[in-house]
């Protein structure tokens, strides 16, 4: 096929995953978005294997393994697991750049191709795609146990590991001069095995540093290197579509970073960095003070609050997922609007454990999105709110975040819950959120605790209805 | 220690400080509890209840005021008419008596009640800061009052409060208008709303008309601009001018409306007049004032405590005791509050009670603490009012900092400059096929930051599953290192394909299903 038909149909696969993108603006056009998307993969896929010459053979058969194993993977997930699932889907395509960097350092034509300056910024360009790869691979590994449970949610630091990773950064420089220096004359496996162990250990550090209630951070973050690592290629293989597609990706990743970050009121770099809730144990004033007694009541008694309530408002948090209890919130909110009252969802934009995570569980448990609005939408709102649930959910209604400048939290946007007439919030116990912040809000006059399991509580909630 | 709880004896009072429920939380906390035969009949609560609820029944006050160490009464001590001698006079040196004491009205009782060595507790006197509203006697009891007023109201009241269109004929709706929108005004609100009438209400504080609005009141507004908040949340005396204005309002009010409910009171002093007599005659037969302040001299000159009066056509209710006319519940509020004051001042649950003068409330409810008079307590720190503006206000000023904030040229031209800089360097040893790579990356990197800030925040799960999705396009260069002729090569290669294989299907099924479930 002519070099010219391939590039055009590549303008073509760009144009459509921009307009994929596009289409996510609203949930409308966001299906149609989705299918521009696959059409571009297709074309994309079918020009380029129509240029390869032989083994097509092993290259149609890994399509094919693959896309069954994704396709079973895509029908099996629960809805709550899909912070998993996107961290362990990030892990593959840094592992796929690692491995088509080796593949292509290994080609013996290289030295063909390139020379010079160009040989050397093909180097660079090979060495920064692997090291990229490798991050987002062992990250993405690490963030997928601690999603999972398989690994603990605490952050786990190393002693003095900011000169560590400033130690591993610089090792990895310095490996990169002599792998260039190597591969001219045409060898450098070695400095390029060391880098890719580098940027493995760098990979695990970095996120076993981050505790759990940072993961919506880490999982965009992680997104936004799996874009790179793709550009990164993309300029190894002097691919634009590559390049384009890993540039879509990861600007993409690093803004949702940064709208998780300003959500939290915390630097990019401090995330990064780790550490958060291991400064909290004592260091605020609030937290040593006695909040009072909370007020708890039982399940009948929210019901009976619930249906002399005008305007409900639900926020859950990651205790929902935990507990599965997004079906159970949908039919008592169907019951309550069968009751003519007025029920909205209010989503803090890092409720859960990834960007997004609780619209789509409520929309898995069909609750129509035009109820559930982000915090900036409904804060205003809470004046008029009678009563408000709050569904295993901490960190992000803690009243001190506005009132208390030394609380780790200080500062962070919170949806601003006791500004409404009730407050109901079901937890489990007493315990703080994963900040590690007493909160005020629970200790508030209009506030009511319900104990238990989300799950177990709402459906007691639901009888009484 | 043991509480007694003796019989009210105050005429035609039927309160009683303790219910059989508040009685086994008192127990509970390690308290005895003794109780007066009879004591609860009032608000029909039997000798048995109690008993039931694990208190002693002990016949006759003397009894009760002679073994108690806490004594929890409503009414201030008077004159026992049955024993034939002041309630005072039955107080014992080290004893705590808590109950309505009025402390402003009453220095007399204080220096008696100093004299017998007592200590003294005043539930009207207890601050009204938020953490004290548990403990907040004054508002039950206005709670209570406000529900009952609309109920004699509606009592001495021709007609119906809601209207009706009926076989018979219309029924026009009753009017109501509620003077003073403090607790017991909104109660009443609440009350005749929920009856059916319309209702107005007027206050001097501005802040409360949200408060009345968000009752489905209307909040009558003069044309004139003063202050009414005092300390503690209650009202203060008004200027002339504004006293004009708001006579003028309740004379054209006074035509129109068939129940007026006067609430108005300014602590520690005579009721501010409010309805004057020819407002009374310019309503019209049949109408109704109710007068909560009756016995602090009225609100309408017109009404006389503790009875009902028709003047000019018009009942003017003038009941002191609608709490008590209403025993059953006030005495389950209050026996309420008095237990969470109780469990304020027994932090050990020991049944030992500490009068911790350090304690904004206990200090504040104390009015005479072993023999001496501690009333009146420094100044409440904080009052209802005033905290929340200045809330409203932090919060309104941080986002207008931020806007306000100049943003630093400095910034932007630094980043400019070494960005550009950086550009040249590039440019100038990087050949010019990388150069045209680079021009596409940049170009991508700014159409992405756009398009993806138009993302929904709803839609950032599916967002990340598919930029996973099109980010493993990477297998594109497995693809073309396929056919090298190279064993090695061409096994990585289909290995990164088929990874990337589950990545491309993987992300795009799963965002489907994601997206098949947003539904309206």
């Amino acid at each position: 096929m002519s070099e010219g038909i391939v590039t055009a149909s590549y303008v073509g696969a760009t144009i459509l995953f921009i307009l994929a993108l596009g289409g996510l603006s609203n949930q409308e056009t966001s299906r149609r978005g989705n299918i521009f998307g696959m059409t571009g993969m297709a074309i994309a896929l079918i020009v380029t294997i129509a240029t390869v010459t032989s083994n097509i053979e092993i290259l149609i058969g890994g399509l094919l393994i693959g896309g069954s194993i994704g396709l079973i993977l895509a029908k099996r997930v629960k809805m709550t697991e899909m912070p998993e699932l996107v961290a362990i889907l990030h892990s593959l395509v840094g592992l796929a750049a690692v491995l088509v960097g080796y593949a292509n350092f290994m080609d013996p034509t290289r030295l063909e191709h390139y020379a010079g300056v160009e040989l050397t910024i093909h180097d660079i360009e090979t060495y920064l795609g692997i090291l990229i790869g490798a991050i987002t691979f062992s990250g993405s590994l690490i963030a997928f146990g601690k999603l999972s449970g398989k690994i603990g949610g605490n952050p786990m630091l190393l002693p003095a590991r900011h000169w560590l990773n400033l130690g591993l950064l610089l090792a990895s420089v310095y490996l990169c001069s002599m792998f260039i220096d190597q591969s001219a004359a045409g060898s450098g496996l070695n400095p390029l095995l060391i880098m890719t162990g580098i940027a493995l250990l760098f990979g695990i550090h970095m996120v076993v540093a981050i505790g759990g209630a940072d993961m919506p951070v880490v999982v965009s973050m992680l997104n936004s290197y799996s874009g790179w690592a793709a550009s990164a290629t993309g300029f190894m293989l002097s691919n634009d579509l590559l390049i384009v597609t890993g540039a879509l990706v990861g600007s993409s990743g690093a803004i949702l970073s940064y709208i998780m970050c300003r959500a939290m009121n915390r630097k990019f770099i401090a995330v990064i960095a780790g550490g958060f809730g291991t400064t909290s144990g004592g260091s605020s004033p609030s937290a040593d003070v006695d909040q009072g007694e909370v007020i708890a009541l039982e399940a009948p008694d929210v019901a009976s609050l619930l249906t002399e309530a005008k305007e409900v408002m639900i926020i859950p948090g990651y205790g929902m997922a935990v507990a599965q209890a997004q079906h159970i919130v949908c039919e008592i909110t169907k019951t309550l609007q069968s009751k003519k009252i007025n029920v909205r969802f209010g989503i803090h934009p890092v409720a859960g454990r990834m960007p997004g995570h609780m619209n789509v569980l409520l929309a898995e448990a069909r609750v129509p999105y035009d109820i559930v609005y982000e915090m900036d939408e409904i804060n205003d709102d809470f004046p008029n709110i009678d009563v408000s649930i709050v569904i295993g959910a901490n960190d992000i209604v803690n009243p001190s975040a506005q009132t208390d400048p030394n609380s780790p939290i200080a500062g962070m946007p919170v949806l601003e819950c006791w500004k409404g007439k009730i407050t109901i919030v079901l937890k489990r116990g007493m315990a703080t959120g994963y900040a590690g912040v007493q909160n005020p809000l629970f200790f508030e006059e209009n506030t009511r605790m319900l104990f238990g399991d989300a799950k177990a509580s709402l459906d007691k909630v639901s009888k009484s209805l | 220690m043991k509480i007694g709880v003796p019989k009210e004896v105050h005429d035609g009072e039927k309160r009683v400080a303790t219910t059989p429920d508040v009685t086994k939380h008192l127990i509970k906390l390690g308290f005895e509890v003794a109780v007066e035969s009879g004591a609860g009949a009032g608000s029909n609560f039997s000798d048995s209840s109690y008993t039931e609820a694990g208190a002693t029944i002990k016949e006759g006050a003397k009894t009760i005021w002679e073994e108690s160490d806490i004594i929890l009464k409503v009414r201030a001590p008077e004159f026992n008419s049955k024993l034939n001698t002041e309630e005072i006079d039955l107080l014992h040196e080290k004893q705590v008596i808590i109950t309505f004491l009025w402390p402003a009205q009453n220095p007399e009782l204080l220096k008696s009640l100093a004299d017998k060595k007592v200590t003294a507790l005043a539930m009207d006197s207890v601050p009204r800061i938020s953490r004290a509203q548990k403990m907040d006697a004054l508002s039950s009891m206005a709670n209570i009052a406000g529900y009952r007023a609309v109920v004699e109201a509606a009592q001495h009241f021709g007609r119906f409060f809601t209207g009706q269109i009926t076989a018979a004929g219309k029924i026009p709706p009753a009017k109501v208008m509620v003077i003073g929108a403090g607790v017991a005004g909104l109660s009443a609100i609440g009350a005749a709303k929920s009856m059916g009438a319309i209702v107005r209400a007027f206050d001097t504080r501005p802040e409360v008309k949200e408060q009345v609005e968000s009752m489905n009141a209307e909040f009558l507004e003069l044309d004139f601009k003063e202050e009414g908040s005092g300390t503690g949340g209650y009202a203060k005396v008004m200027s002339k001018e504004f006293i004009e204005a708001e006579m003028a309002l309740f004379a054209e009010q006074a035509k129109e409306v068939d129940i007026i409910i006067t609430t108005a009171l300014i602590p520690g002093k005579p009721a501010p007049e409010l309805i004057k007599e020819e407002m009374v005659v310019s309503m019209k037969d049949g109408s109704v004032i109710v007068d909560l302040a009756a016995e602090q001299g009225g609100n309408c000159k017109l009404s006389e405590a503790g009875i009902v009066k028709k003047v000019h056509g018009v009942s003017i209710i003038g009941y002191t005791d609608l709490p008590s006319r209403l025993a059953t519940q006030s005495s389950q509020l209050y026996g309420t509050n008095l237990r969470h004051l109780l469990t304020d001042m027994c932090k050990e649950k020991d049944g030992n009670i500490v009068v911790d003068m350090e304690d904004e409330v206990v200090r504040g409810a104390t009015v005479v603490k072993d023999g001496e008079v501690t009333w009146p307590p420094p100044a409440p720190k904080l009052s209802v009012a005033p905290p929340s503006k200045a809330e409203e206000k932090s919060t309104d000023t941080t986002p207008n900092q931020v806007v306000v904030e100049k943003p630093s040229w400095l910034g932007p031209l630094v980043t400019f400059l070494v960005g550009g800089l950086g550009l040249l360097g590039l440019g100038a040893v990087a050949p010019a096929s990388f150069m045209a790579h680079f021009t596409v990356f940049v170009l991508a990197c700014f159409v992405g930051y756009m398009v993806i800030w138009n993302v929904k925040a709803a839609l950032h799960t599916p967002l990340m599953s598919v930029t996973n999705a099109i980010s493993s396009i990477i297998v594109i260069g497995a693809i073309l290192q396929i056919s090298s002729g190279e064993n090695m090569i061409t096994w990585i290669a289909g290995f990164a394909t088929t990874i990337t294989a589950i990545n491309i299907v993987g992300g795009f099924a799963v965002t489907r299903r994601m997206l098949e479930m947003f539904r309206r």
